[in-house]
């Protein structure tokens, strides 16, 4: 352990710390453009020179390994001096645009500048002016003010695990690029736009549309996977001007998958901002009150069991609650919140999470990927994954799609014959399972949303038994969900209760008889043909399959407009805060539930927020506890049983476009068509 | 970079006799490493293609290589050596740097200018010579001098430079190396020292 002297305080740093973490360690600030905590050294910018004794001239903190006995002083009149001159040759090319660059005032250059610029230049030659490069339809290029710190290049190859961004030429000539100019394939490359200290890269939606200082900014969280990324949701009025990723180490780092950070235009389309009620076959606006009497006036007489929810992949866990409550007060056990009809087990908490935990991924040994392609279903767990993988002795295979990950994936099979296989112990990759310490798998959505869900899940179950991981301190068997909903869904338990029917079985129901009403609570990815001549009740943001089928639309919010609970793939409970107010008569989800509840006869028991949370509570104890994991007790699940011989899919077969925000959203339209099926194997020589 | 490719080749590939030199070069680092072998082969795609190198035999080495075609494009954009717009049969590159300058390399351009009919950065019409500039080459101790393709000619002057630019029109090569009286590096004048030694002249 080093220990220097900084500015004449004594630090001990970790081995293989660098100068500038220990300069940070005590407390003195380096100003950087290249080095970036997350992301290999460069040593190419020299903003963090500093002066080190013994030294002959300033040394560039970043690049310097500390050393024992170093002394280092971060305030001298020379290392002022050798900023000032950096600082210079920086400005010498960069244009004086921040008035019209979308950078300005969250800009690094322009702060910086502030300390370290001269006022004035001495430069009297032509500044080199660079054309604009195409990157897709997400990052937006003003190449011209590129200072060449190479972030977006390393990102790019590192963290998001795609060759796709270089810089090309020499000297003054480098220029940052993509391969001919090709979109950026990444799910991942919103994060650049961050990762620019300059305003080379910015966000291409949110182009002239606001400045940083005129939003107003919300801490919530992502909704588009299971993931649930920390974001902050930045509002001009009641518009959502843009969605950041906030930092949370346990959770998404500092990244954000771009369907989080781009859909926001979906929120603004398609919305459903006043009650309808189908009167003659068409869809006619109405109030409240006549959407309420016209569910009222269906439901009255009509026995419990002739009614049927299903949740779909956006509902919140207050809404699910209060909906799961009316249902229960119908006398109805009829609910769903699997409306892929997944066979997940909600009496075992351990069997439906992601045990390991995002951030304990990096500290497993081996891995098995069951019929899941995370790089679409959740693209950050596949970045951890590729970090573990990177820093290397992390043997990973795969039963299911065989996609590009971005890492060395063994593709063991395509389904349930590898996988019973690997079950009965006869696939020579359960060696390499056995012989790691810490081995994890991941069981999918696209095999276990199968007729034959339960017996892959009990094989899973084995292998997971049978190769150690589930042990003291190390639980390795992990269900990657692909929705925001599902897991708060199953902790309140809005499945299908004593004689009660799952999502399959109020769809066959709706069909061929036996169900005469559906309450869709967002429900959109289900099939909606099934529906027969059932009455269907639509409560959900937007304008999607199920609002298109529904005899009556009550307008809820979207995720960005309400306070809502959201229980991630791993279990982590955590809030969601309301950025801006929902459309025209749309309201916040619960307080439509418990409106309807008084319309139905059959008043909810719960006035406020608090008072549905406590209820929720005592379904579930742990959602009182938020940015928790509340780790399940392991037990018997999943049936064993013939496993059909279908390969696995991934349930996501366009990234883009698995939800109704993104359906709605322009922007993600765009990506799907530029973009689209770029994870396939790809040869190099194509295009 | 230009974006034309009206000249662009629609593909690229190694001739059975060009793969054998790539294939050894490859061989020369470990496996795993082999996108060391990247400027090596992308100096034997650009001889097989004629002195340039087209954007698929940039892809093809990539591809070869196992190695992203930016990480390619990156190397090949990097080095001045790879031509990556179509040259003439000779490329002519006459060091203008310092040295060469002061000792006359102003002249040597306006030779070459003058003998080839072209500026600097043309291709003469029947596609046989192109004249470029070029950064120092190292070879000082005999400026002014100008690099035709592999060739170095040293102690140039305007009347020598029209004699080499000649030679090569009319399809001679012309003995590369000094172009005035003395030998290799040799004092302009002759040996000042070592005179007492053997073999000495």
């Amino acid at each position: 352990m080093p220990t220097l002297t900084v500015d004449g305080k004594e630090v001990t740093v970790e081995p293989g710390a660098t100068v500038l973490q220990a300069c940070e360690e005590a407390g003195a600030e380096i100003p950087r453009f290249c080095y970036h905590e997350r992301l290999s050294i460069a040593g190419n910018c020299r903003m963090c020179l500093v002066e080190m004794e013994k030294a002959p001239k300033p040394v560039a903190s970043c690049a310097m390994p500390a050393g024992d006995g170093m002394v280092i002083h971060t305030n001298t009149e020379t290392v002022k001096k050798a900023r000032e001159g950096v600082m210079e040759f920086l400005l010498i090319n960069h244009p004086l645009d921040c008035p019209i660059c979308d950078q300005g005032g969250e800009c690094d250059l322009q702060d910086q500048a502030m300390a370290y610029g001269r006022g004035s230049s001495r430069f009297d030659e032509n500044k080199r002016a660079v054309e604009e490069k195409y990157m897709g339809p997400l990052v937006k290029t003003v190449m011209t003010r590129c200072i060449h710190c190479m972030r977006c290049v390393r990102f790019s190859s590192e963290i998001a695990g795609v060759d796709d961004m270089g810089a090309v030429g020499r000297g003054e000539d480098t220029e940052i690029t993509t391969y001919l100019e090709k979109a950026i394939a990444s799910e991942l490359s919103g994060n650049v736009i961050d990762l620019c200290p300059v305003g080379a890269l910015t966000s291409k939606p949110y182009a002239f549309t606001a400045r940083s200082w005129e939003l107003r900014k919300t801490e919530t969280v992502d909704v588009h996977d299971a993931v649930g990324s920390n974001i902050r949701v930045d509002t001009r009025g009641r518009e959502v001007m843009r969605v950041l990723p906030r930092l949370n180490e346990d959770v998404n780092e500092e990244w954000l998958s771009d369907k989080g950070r781009f859909s926001y235009d979906g929120l603004k389309r398609q919305r459903l901002d006043r009650p309808y009620v189908r009167t003659n076959g068409k869809l006619a606006p109405a109030t409240w009150d006549e959407a309420f009497a016209a569910i009222a006036g269906k439901l009255a007489g009509l026995d419990g069991s002739k009614i049927g929810a299903i949740a779909g992949d956006l509902a919140c866990t207050e809404s699910m609650k209060a909906a799961k409550d009316l249902m229960t007060a119908l006398g109805s056990t009829n609910m769903d919140c699997r409306q892929d009809g997944a066979a997940l087990d909600p009496s075992c908490r351990a069997s439906y999470l992601f045990n390991t935990t995002i951030a304990g991924i990096e500290e497993a040994d081996a891995c098995l990927l069951i019929g899941t392609n995370p790089r679409h279903e959740a693209a950050l767990i596949n970045a951890r994954l590729r970090k573990r993988w990177l820093a290397g002795g992390f043997p990973i295979a795969s039963v299911g799609p065989d996609a590009d990950l971005t890492y060395k994936v063994d593709h063991l099979g395509d389904g349930t014959e590898t996988l019973s296989q690997l079950a009965s112990g006869h696939h020579p990759f359960i060696e390499t399972l056995k012989n790691a310490e810490r081995p994890m798998l991941i069981v999918g959505q696209g095999a276990l949303a199968r007729t034959d869900g339960a017996a892959v899940l009990a094989a899973a179950r084995k292998i997971a038994e049978d190769t150690g991981m589930i042990a003291d301190g190390w639980n390795g068997f992990n269900v990657l969900h692909t929705a925001a909903a599902r897991v708060g869904g199953l902790d309140i338990g809005f499945v299908p209760g004593e004689g009660g029917k799952g999502t399959n079985a109020i769809l066959e129901g709706a069909a061929g008889g036996g169900i005469d009403v559906v309450w869709l609570l967002g429900a959109d990815e289900i099939d909606t043909g099934r529906l027969g001549d059932a009455f269907v009740i639509y409560l959900g943001s937007h304008g999607d399959a199920g609002a298109h089928r529904a005899d009556v639309i009550l307008p809820g919010a979207a995720y960005t407009e309400k306070n809502a609970t959201w229980v991630n793939t791993e279990g982590r409970v955590q809030m969601g805060y309301r950025a801006a107010f929902p459309p025209g008569d749309a309201r916040e989800d619960w307080t439509i539930v418990r409106a309807l509840s008084a319309a139905v006869g059959h008043t909810l028991p719960y006035d406020s927020l608090p008072q549905l949370r406590a209820a929720m509570a005592q379904d579930a104890a742990h959602l009182a506890d938020a940015d928790v994991i509340a780790t399940g007790n392991w037990g018997t699940f999943g049936l064993s049983g013939d496993m059909a011989a279908e390969p696995f899919v991934s349930p996501v077969s366009d990234y883009y476009m698995t939800n109704p925000i993104c359906r709605a959203s322009a922007t993600m339209a765009q990506c799907s068509a530029e973009i689209g099926d770029h994870s396939e194997k790809a040869t190099g020589t194509d295009g | 970079m230009s974006s034309t490719t009206d000249h662009q080749p629609a593909s690229f590939a190694f001739t059975p006799e060009y793969m054998d030199k790539a294939k050894a070069h490859v061989a020369k680092y470990p496996d795993g490493r082999q996108a060391s072998a990247v400027m090596p082969l992308l100096d034997l795609a650009q001889r097989q293609n004629g002195g340039w190198l087209p954007r698929k035999a940039i892809e093809y080495v990539a591809d070869m290589l196992d190695m992203p075609s930016i990480r390619a494009l990156e190397v090949a954009t990097f080095y001045t050596m790879y031509n990556l717009e179509p040259v003439g049969e000779n490329l002519v590159e006459v060091c203008t740097t310092t040295p060469c300058w002061l000792r006359g390399s102003d002249d040597i351009v306006k030779a070459c200018e003058k003998t080839l009919g072209i500026s600097l950065g043309g291709t003469t019409p029947d596609g046989k010579f192109t004249l470029v500039e070029a950064e120092c080459l190292g070879a000082c101790v005999n400026a002014p001098m100008m690099q035709i393709g592999d060739d170095y000619y040293e102690d140039l002057d305007a009347d020598s430079t029209e004699r080499v630019l000649n030679a090569l029109k009319r399809g001679e090569t012309p003995k590369p190396g000094p172009q005035g009286s003395r030998r290799l590096t040799e004092p302009a004048g002759g040996p000042t020292t070592l005179l007492d030694q053997k073999g000495a002249s």
